[in-house]
């Protein structure tokens, strides 16, 4: 046992925790003795000086930052990113307690299962009175269109997830149920790889139940799913504008399910594929992370932008699996649950494990006239809401008042619309401690639980994702805006076998196939790569107008005015000293990176971030000349940390070459526009020296050319030299190189238009002179780069 | 009494720039329904031929037609061909129940299936709650009638207040735009007239389908012959059942009207619905020709 912390000493660490009365808490007894499984947790903690505790937390806020977990808010139409607001506390409950509240949930997912199946079968639990007829024709997410559609795999619902509180008497119950396209399970992760390292020295030795077991359950589950096609399994998320994009990301990484956009996939011949650069692949099994309404815009909602025409066609035809087939969302009106109770009973010949949150429907006599004799202990909101009791809008009233702007009689509403209105009882919840200026204190949470279907029945996973309320209000209130989320610690008496995703007889994880890059990825890879460069060329070429200006003191100088009407030319405006085009670029860079980042690098995601807010901020500040120079130097070093991450570290998979071939391509046009004015018959003095300059190859040209430059030294060089990193014609060669390995991995039946061009854009170039380069032959360069562009996007992109 | 009718319909579509990828949900197919048409015989069909086809029935039991084209085109043709038997409904007596009856009538009816009145209540994708439509609806009714007479009442009441007017309104105009604007064509008085309905506890459908072309001898050619019509079905109680009205030509429908299907809204009955990648616009166009076959036949 710990024996660190004397009794009095742990007294002293949680004096003024003071749990409410009438409120259950999660540390302490009613009695106000400490519950077992907490104690070494507690003693821990309280054997800590606050500054190695401040050292503690602040090691696990390191690793979300570093890892690049934040939390997208939405107020109006903004959108902002905020930390994530991690209590470092964890929330702690006992195996023997979890066993029965597992056990509960089971029950529960496969009461919804059979629902699920009655509304979408034969409609008989509204036949036989169990369910109100239009509650259910009422509801936007009962999906006409999937009425009568049998799931391929006999199921409807695969993973699902419950919102769950501690009453006052100490029993847990349901105040929500998520089966639409339940979210936080990935973020459950992090906050247990976050809370493992805030306590890296207790965690291991902790009997705390892990995580891994449940997700290796599940990806089993999705991949048995395909039952033996040769189809793929993929997750499909509404794409980066989504709150819970990060997750989707991270948790198709961490399973190795490929990351789809609804763009992505295409239905051809009753079968759904993703489109990849060697055309379309069949794909089986998809965890929907998207609406269903939204899915498809032919049967579906007419007005959704996101979906995929003809997916409900491919569900009827059974050629796949969704996880959980569209319609599920009509399981979550908050109606539902009046009815739950007695159809669990009549369903599963058993009375409900956990009951869920008291709900009256206002559309029954009965109910109508409980709900109106107590009013003060009602929540009433709209009864196809999906929303949690304590997600209040402004048509909710409380406590017998309106929550927004008055309307009349509170009687009134509900005579008048009580079809669309339930009670729902107002719950208290119980409280868990925070740690909250350097003290402990009781707040109230709720946890999110997750079951997934196995062949041997529901798994739950053990553990969970808490959101604590941002004061002590133990009334579910204090769940709706801001608070903190937290870990949930399993405790086991017993020594937990550590498990990892990785350890299991079903093969080593992320193998991904050759070949099978989405169309739509790669393109994004490689606007990544062309942005990202053309951001370095244009940086390239301010440091060097702003080191003239600086040395001449004005524009009127040839080669001033020279390297000012390029910039010109390609959108920037030089009266700021960094160009709001340049900023562009750099945000370009950042958009396309931001729908890819499940195959692009968490420091690469960070080096390119820093690099556009640096680039906006030295914008705000530096003038003209010398001071402008400098802070493109800085860039340039931003851009080479960034560019080195890329290159040096990447594997070379095919979404890699895909950003080669747009650096490469980019690089290329920018050395021929450069030469094309710089090293014209006609440039002014000093131009070729600037472009050399420009080409990144000053020391280069000394070392190999001991005279002055000229036109030749500076064409050869900087156009023809197969060894200069920065000259035309190795760009071509990469080009050449890059194009002629993806047409092998995508099996190209015959030389393909771009592969025609690269070769003969790279044969002109080996066999020219430098004499042989005129501006005009440049120019002609750059209108057959753009020609291999629209060819690579035409043969893979598109 | 009956009528056959042989009808040709040809949805055209010509786009800008060549456009690929086309996927079509078609409800063009005029449904059999029993006691009051049958579809003798006919078939839809694309010009040109579809790279994939399935043919298959929606929730509501409307015939619909799934075609593919994968290259790009720059025009594809949607057809129907085929006759049409159509039966007199019956129209005798008032079998419907008072209006301040039937939402105890609707409650008691246990079924989310296809036939029954719950789907067609409230709001549906193209129908929202209009307080102004509410109010319009009350206005023309009065709580003693059955619920037949006052959807006579509402269909007669639009008819006098909106002017048939092709160019007022779009496929997307909203009801509420519609009827402010006092204008449009049957799909908006359409519209209006469920919502009105719904706005009184009458449960209220979308019917689409097809008017005879040329009016028998003596008659006026009604509105809305030269392309797809649309009306209103009522649900007035169990034993009247479901009530077919034209609000365009303030007329129950009868002879003169062949049903290709109906659903909650335009939403579930649009003849086409697409989508494709394509760069530019399209126009589109429907051709009808519904012509009355001979009394020999169905004498």
């Amino acid at each position: 046992m710990n024996k660190v912390g004397t009794p009095d000493a742990l007294m002293r660490f949680l004096q003024g925790y003071e749990s409410l009365p009438g409120v259950a808490d999660e540390l302490k007894r009613p009695d106000g003795t400490l519950r077992p499984v907490w104690d070494p947790l507690i003693r821990y903690l309280a054997s800590k000086s606050p500054e190695q505790l401040a050292r503690s937390f602040a090691r696990g806020d390191q690793y979300l930052h570093d890892t690049g977990v934040y939390f997208r808010q939405y107020s109006g139409d903004e959108s902002t990113m905020r930390d994530w607001p991690l209590s470092h506390v964890p929330v702690i409950i006992g195996q023997d307690e979890w066993d029965g509240l597992a056990e509960g949930i089971a029950q529960r997912a496969e009461l919804l299962e059979k629902v699920m199946a009655d509304l979408y079968g034969d409609g008989e639990l509204v036949r036989d009175g169990f369910l109100p007829a239009d509650l259910i024709a009422q509801n936007p997410e009962w999906l006409r269109p999937v009425v009568g559609i049998k799931p391929r795999s006999g199921h409807y619902l695969h993973f699902l997830a419950f919102e769950i509180g501690r009453s006052p008497d100490g029993s847990w119950f349901v105040l929500g149920d998520r089966a639409q396209a339940p979210s936080g399970s990935g973020f459950a992760l992090e906050n247990r790889m976050a809370t493992s390292r805030v306590f890296h020295d207790l965690f291991p030795k902790s009997n705390v139940e892990r995580l891994a077991t449940f997700f290796r359950v599940f990806r089993d589950a999705m991949v048995g799913l395909k039952g033996g096609d040769g189809g793929r399994v993929a997750i499909l998320t509404p794409g980066q504008h989504t709150d819970t994009y990060y997750e989707h990301a991270y948790i198709a990484r961490y399973l190795g399910f490929l990351l789809l956009e609804c763009e992505d996939l295409k239905v051809q011949d009753g079968q759904l594929s993703v489109r990849t650069i060697a055309g379309p692949e069949p794909v089986s099994v998809l965890w929907r992370r998207l609406d269903s309404r939204f899915a498809d815009p032919l049967e579906l909602d007419e007005t959704s932008a996101l979906g995929t025409p003809g997916m409900v066609s491919a569900l009827r035809s059974g050629a796949m699996d969704l996880v959980n087939c569209l319609g599920s969302g009509v399981l979550e009106a908050r109606a539902l649950m009046a009815f739950l109770p007695r159809i669990c009973e009549h369903l599963m010949g058993a009375p409900l494990k956990m009951s869920n949150i008291a709900t009256w429907w206002c559309g029954q006599d009965h109910e109508r006239a409980y709900v109106l004799e107590n009013l003060e202990r009602m929540m009433i909101g709209s009864a196809q809401s999906t929303k949690l009791p304590f997600d209040i809008d402004r048509t909710t009233a409380l406590g017998g008042k309106f929550r927004g702007e008055a309307r009349g009689p509170i009687e009134d509403w509900i005579a008048r619309e009580g079809k669309s209105l339930v009670g729902q009882e107002a719950v208290t919840l119980s409280t868990t401690p925070a740690m909250i200026d350097g003290k402990l204190k009781p707040r109230p949470m709720v946890v999110r639980v997750f079951a997934t279907r196995t062949p041997d029945g529901w798994a739950v996973m053990p553990g969970g994702y808490a959101r604590i309320g941002r004061d002590g209000d133990p009334t579910a209130l204090a769940m709706q805006a801001g608070g903190s989320v937290a870990d949930v610690w399993v405790m086991s008496d017993k020594a937990i076998h550590a498990d990892t995703l990785t350890s299991t007889a079903s093969g080593p994880l992320l193998r991904r196939q050759p070949g099978l890059l989405p169309a739509r990825a790669a393109d994004n890879l490689f606007w990544l790569g062309r942005y990202a460069e053309r951001a370095e060329g244009a940086v390239r070429v301010l440091r060097a107008w702003h080191l003239r200006l600086e040395e001449h003191g004005t524009r009127n100088v040839p080669l001033v005015s020279a390297l000012g009407d390029f910039l010109t030319t390609f959108g920037h405006d030089i009266e700021d000293p960094v160009p709001v085009m340049l900023l562009g670029h750099f945000d370009a860079s950042v958009v396309c990176a931001s729908k890819v980042r499940d195959r692009f690098s968490t420091d690469g995601w960070n080096a390119l971030n820093d690099l556009s807010e640096t680039a906006r901020k030295l914008a705000a500040k530096v003038t003209h000349g010398d001071d402008a120079a400098r802070a493109m130097t800085v860039l340039l070093r931003k851009t080479a940390g960034f560019s080195g991450l890329v290159h040096d570290n990447m594997f070379r998979f095919l979404g890699w070459r895909f950003l080669t071939l747009g650096r490469a391509l980019e690089r290329a046009d920018h050395i021929a526009a450069v030469l094309a004015v710089l090293a014209d018959e006609a440039t002014p003095p000093g131009g070729l020296d600037a472009a050399v300059e420009i080409g990144d190859s000053v020391m280069t040209h000394r070392r190999r050319y001991t005279i002055e430059t000229s036109r030749e030294t500076v064409i050869d060089m900087l156009a023809l030299d197969r060894e200069n990193p920065r000259s035309l014609l190795y760009q071509i060669d990469i080009l050449r190189e890059e194009e002629e390995q993806i047409a092998d991995a995508t099996a190209q039946p015959r030389m393909g238009e771009a592969t025609r061009r690269i070769l003969m854009l790279q044969t002109m170039l080996a066999v020219s002179t430098s004499g042989q380069i005129s501006s005009r032959r440049l120019n002609r360069i750059r209108r057959e780069l753009a020609g291999i562009s629209e060819a690579l996007t035409a043969q893979y992109l598109s | 009494m009956s009528q056959s009718y042989d009808i040709k319909l040809r949805i055209a579509y010509r786009y800008d720039h060549p456009a690929g990828s086309h996927r079509t949900l078609l409800r063009i197919l005029p449904r059999s329904i029993e006691g009051q048409q049958q579809l003798l015989y006919g078939q839809v069909t694309t010009d040109p031929p579809p790279d994939f086809r399935l043919d298959d029935v929606d929730f509501f039991g409307n015939p619909m037609t799934e075609v593919t084209h994968e290259g790009r085109l720059s025009e594809i043709d949607f057809l129907f061909e085929g006759r049409v038997l159509r039966r007199t409904p019956r129209d005798g007596l008032d079998l419907s129940c008072a209006l301040s009856d039937l939402p105890r009538a609707v409650a008691q009816i246990q079924s989310i299936r296809a036939p029954s009145p719950h789907h067609f209540l409230g709001p549906s994708p193209r129908l929202r709650h209009e307080s102004e439509i509410a109010a319009f609806a009350r206005c023309c009714t009065r709580p003693g009638m059955s619920a037949l007479e006052a959807v006579e009442a509402v269909s007669h009441a639009l008819n006098d207040l909106f002017d048939f007017d092709s160019s007022a309104t779009e496929v997307t105009t909203t009801p509420i735009e519609a009827f402010r604007a006092r204008r449009g064509v049957c799909q908006d008085i359409s519209h209006v007239m469920i919502s009105a309905l719904r706005e009184i506890g009458v449960p209220a459908g979308y019917v689409s389908g097809f008017l005879r072309t040329l009016p028998p001898e003596g008659q006026p050619r009604l509105e809305g012959a030269d392309a797809m019509h649309a009306w209103v079905r009522a649900w007035c109680g169990p034993d009247a059942g479901w009530v077919e009205f034209d609000p365009t030509n303030a007329i129950r429908v009868g002879l003169d009207h062949v049903t290709v299907g109906f659903g909650r809204d335009y939403s579930d009955v649009a003849p086409s619905k697409g989508s494709l990648r394509s760069e530019g616009g399209h126009e589109t166009r429907h051709m009808v020709d519904v012509v009355p076959i001979e009394a020999k036949l169905t004498a």
